[in-house]
């Protein structure tokens, strides 16, 4: 599947993967992360469960403590 | 008119949120009034201290003043004319529809990384047709180009989203203020957005 990832086209080898899958696989393993499919919040519980497809746009947005 | 004035003129009637007045919030505050948005909320519950100088737009004499407050007396020094709200209180569910449902734009400006998430979730439920323009990875000094702006619909992440242990990489002044001016920047973009030049 090819999706748009944080504004960039990646393609993956799966037909489709959850959400954890692709944080694995890119290595997102940060602890305060926004996460949003198709322009729709995700919450952290559902992130195992929630299929990504080809054609869909992943934004995963890193907060880091400081201002 | 100058297409200054037309500029000034467009932002005088906009109205921009600004959620915590440490190094981002107070800096972006500044580039704002100076750039002619005439109205500002500002929220913070903090007082300025004197470690907050190295970057926040505060002066020495104010130490114990409240930010708010101290930061409104630096904004009306640049334009007596701008309408500052300041609200000196810690912004939570109860009071972020008040402070913030009536502005054009919000600016994220907070230290912790958990406030950071619980506003922009908070914000993404309540308001997902507002901007929302958040800070991100702004410690240390160096490397200004990996400072960057990730858009994702009505919400904007602005800095380099890297994780830095807070006792060895400090928070310094150019790159707070470089991403607290990308904000400020982006909110001017947005604000803009219908203008005809």
């Amino acid at each position: 599947m090819t999706i748009t990832l944080n504004n960039r086209i990646e393609t993956f080898s799966p037909q489709e993967m959850s959400i954890t899958q692709i944080m694995d696989e890119k290595s997102f393993h940060f602890k305060m992360l926004i996460v949003k499919l198709n322009g729709t919040l995700i919450p952290r519980e559902s992130w195992p469960l929630t299929v990504v497809r080809d054609g869909d746009r992943l934004d995963i947005i890193h907060l880091v403590s400081g201002g | 008119m100058t297409i200054i004035q037309n500029i000034t003129s467009h932002l005088s009637v906009k109205k921009a949120g600004i959620a915590g007045a440490g190094g981002l919030g107070s800096n972006v505050a500044a580039a704002l009034v100076r750039s002619g948005v005439g109205h500002l909320v500002i929220a913070d519950y903090d007082i300025v201290t004197k470690p907050n100088l190295n970057r926040q737009f505060f002066f020495a004499d104010q130490e114990g003043q409240s930010k708010v407050d101290a930061l409104r007396e630096n904004l009306l020094h640049i334009n007596p004319k701008a309408d500052v709200e300041a609200h000196f209180c810690k912004i939570t569910a109860l009071n972020a529809g008040s402070l913030f449902g009536s502005c054009d734009v919000v600016i994220e400006a907070f230290d912790c990384a958990d406030e950071k998430k619980w506003f922009a979730e908070w914000m993404i439920a309540h308001y997902p047709a507002k901007p929302l323009i958040m800070g991100s990875g702004i410690a240390g000094y160096g490397s200004p180009e990996t400072l960057r702006v990730q858009r994702s619909g009505n919400l904007y992440i602005c800095g380099d989203q890297r994780e830095t242990n807070e006792k060895l990489v400090p928070l310094l002044a150019p790159r707070v203020i470089m991403v607290a001016m990308m904000q400020a920047d982006l909110a001017l973009e947005l604000l803009l957005q219908e203008k005809p030049l």
